[in-house]
């Protein structure tokens, strides 16, 4: 079987266990299982246990999101609180949003 | 340097600093750096890790928020600073925060700057760093929106590094010279010292000054002190009051020269003293300073000349024409003339550049022909430092100092340099024009000699081809100093009117 690239390839950087790294980690999560099922791929990234990681990718604030692909590479920065906002960020079709209408999300 | 009451200081290097910080930044604090563009904050916070390295072998974290670590290492290579090889012996590290351009950044929701205090704490632990800088905090508040989030996330960080036994320095932007600290009103929180650097423009010449503002529970010179910053050397702080008086005051005399002055001053100048000759122009000031060289030359001793307002062609001819060979003696070493027009350089930058030469030649006596040809190159307030600075670092070579001053009119008067150096000098002697019997003789009188009796009357002078000779005091005439002699004598007052005679039939 062919490999096959996934269209959405995802880091997103936080620093420990704090509730709002919690947070992000959840909403994104929920964003990708509900819109991108099987077409992404996502590493989270502890800046505490891997500091040159933040350090190659010359981050300042956390979370922060970095879409590597689909180009061109975004930078979202915050607990990823607000979806649509998110969407919008990553560039993902308005027909994915209303898809999501009804989804809890972790907030605040 | 007694250590009881400026304990917790650590000697930062950069030169002159230390004396106005007396001793240096506050150890394990954090040190806010305010100044507008252009006024050498980041010269300043990477010389402070500089000179830790170099002098301290304290190896520094630099974190940059304007400029890329590219710029940095390219823009400080020229002061001497090699950042590559000290990254490469892991005694440097950045942590580049500097603005990316690659990457649209959106927010959503909170955000903190854990990340970049993470990367902070892991370059800190990664070269031991005793010193940090933080180059400039304007820049991070210009990239994220949330001014108070980000204030607090900058005190996190300062308290951090405090916490790890890091001495920081932080820079920041100001608006206005004279106005608030910082811009985004982060003085607020990292308050415990604050250092202003100010770049003022001033009757069309550029001032920079260094200004301690506070520095919590612990002592600091008080007032703005001139720096100025020079290859080689970086940021160099001028400390001017901070100067100590420790002047030892000798009671050898050597020549001034002449030997009709020397006898005037009661056997010669003192050997460690600073001496004015101030006259209007043409009244023989030159010759005087040349006799002064000559006369150090004749005895071995080492002599510097700086002039600032003959031509080194001209000057070595005036010395020949009163047969002293200039040339001859600066081949054999016993002689350096430096000749410079004023304008070339900032007040501050002669400065350290006649120091120097100084320091390099060490010699015994050392002539300024005319300390009032630097008066136009600089205000009023930067003049008066140059002198007090300049005059004080001979003394403390214990060498003999002579510097010339014009006078503004050609009768008497007094110049601006006379009011800010007469009373640093141990002597003045003034050259005065006379004007007896329609026409101009030439008047000279030591008007003080420090720790020394001396022939107080005016004397007449003349200068010939040989030099300068003086002859009888002026006798039964005053107001010479004031510029408007007056004869006192009746019969001469007779002479006058038999010279008019013929006028009047």
């Amino acid at each position: 079987m062919e490999v096959v690239m996934p269209e959405f390839v995802l880091k997103l950087y936080v620093v420990g266990q704090t509730a709002r790294s919690q947070r992000a980690i959840a909403n994104l999560r929920q964003i990708c299982e509900s819109i991108l099922r099987d077409r992404y791929e996502l590493r989270i990234i502890d800046i505490l246990e891997d500091p040159e990681a933040a350090e190659v990718e010359k981050i300042l604030a956390t979370p922060t999101l970095i879409k590597l692909q689909p180009i061109p590479q975004r930078r979202i920065i915050g607990d990823l609180s607000d979806f649509a906002k998110v969407l919008e960020g990553l560039d993902i079709r308005k027909k994915n949003q209303e898809l999501l209408q009804g989804g809890t999300y972790a907030n605040g | 340097m007694p250590t009881d009451n400026i304990v917790n200081k650590t000697a930062t290097g950069i030169p002159g600093f230390d004396l106005i910080a007396c001793g240096g930044l506050p150890i394990h604090r954090t040190t806010l750096v305010s100044g507008s563009a252009g006024s050498g904050k980041t010269i300043f916070a990477v010389q402070f890790l500089a000179e830790g390295i170099l002098q301290h072998d304290e190896p520094g974290v630099f974190v940059t928020f304007e400029e890329t670590p590219e710029d940095i290492r390219r823009n400080v290579a020229s002061l001497g600073w090699d950042i590559d090889t000290w990254e490469a012996e892991g005694k440097w590290a950045f942590v580049d925060a500097s603005p990316q351009t690659d990457a649209e950044t959106l927010v959503v929701g909170d955000y903190d700057l854990g990340a970049l205090l993470a990367r902070v704490e892991h370059a800190v632990r990664q070269v031991g760093a005793r010193r940090l800088s933080m180059d400039s905090l304007g820049a991070v508040f210009s990239r994220f929106q949330d001014i108070a989030a980000i204030r607090f996330e900058l005190l996190r960080i300062a308290t951090a590094v405090r916490i790890m036994g890091v001495t920081s320095v932080l820079t920041a932007e100001r608006d206005k010279e004279y106005g608030d600290i910082t811009r985004f009103g982060i003085e607020e929180f990292v308050a415990d010292n604050v250092i202003v650097l100010r770049n003022v423009l001033e009757e069309e010449k550029r001032r920079r000054t260094i200004e301690i503002l506070k520095f919590r529970g612990t002592e600091h010179q008080k007032g703005e002190f001139p720096f100025t910053i020079i290859p080689d050397d970086g940021f160099v702080v001028v400390p001017l009051s901070a100067i100590e008086l420790k002047q030892r005051s000798s009671k050898v005399r050597v020549t001034s020269g002449n030997a009709e002055l020397d006898e005037m001053c009661g056997s010669g100048f003192f050997r460690d003293s600073i001496l004015l000759v101030s006259g209007a122009t043409g009244t023989g000031k030159t010759l005087m300073v040349t006799e002064f060289i000559a006369g150090g030359v004749r005895q071995g001793e080492k002599c510097l000349l700086f002039a600032f307002e003959e031509s080194r062609e001209q000057l070595f001819r005036n010395a020949d024409g009163w047969g002293v060979d200039f040339a001859a003696k600066e081949r054999d070493g016993h002689l350096r003339v430096v000749c410079e027009y004023p304008e070339v350089s900032s007040l501050e930058d002669r400065l350290l550049e006649m120091k120097n030469i100084i320091k390099e030649f060490k010699p015994q006596r050392v002539a300024v022909d005319s300390l009032s040809a630097l008066e136009r190159v600089a205000t009023n307030r930067s003049f008066r430092e140059f002198v007090i600075s300049i005059t004080s670092f001979i003394k403390h070579q214990e060498i003999i100092g002579l510097f010339t001053s014009t006078a503004p009119t050609l009768m008497g008067g007094t110049s601006v340099t006379e009011a800010h150096i007469s009373t640093l000098t141990d002597s003045i002697i003034l050259l005065r024009y006379v004007e007896m019997y329609g026409e101009m003789r030439r008047g000279l009188t030591v008007l003080k000699m420090r720790g020394s009796q001396h022939n107080k009357n005016i004397r007449e002078f003349t200068i010939d081809g040989e030099g300068m000779h003086i002859g009888k005091a002026f006798s039964n005439i005053s107001g010479i100093l004031s510029g408007h002699p007056v004869l006192l004598q009746d019969g001469e007052i007779e002479r006058l009117q038999s010279m008019f005679r013929g006028d009047i039939l």
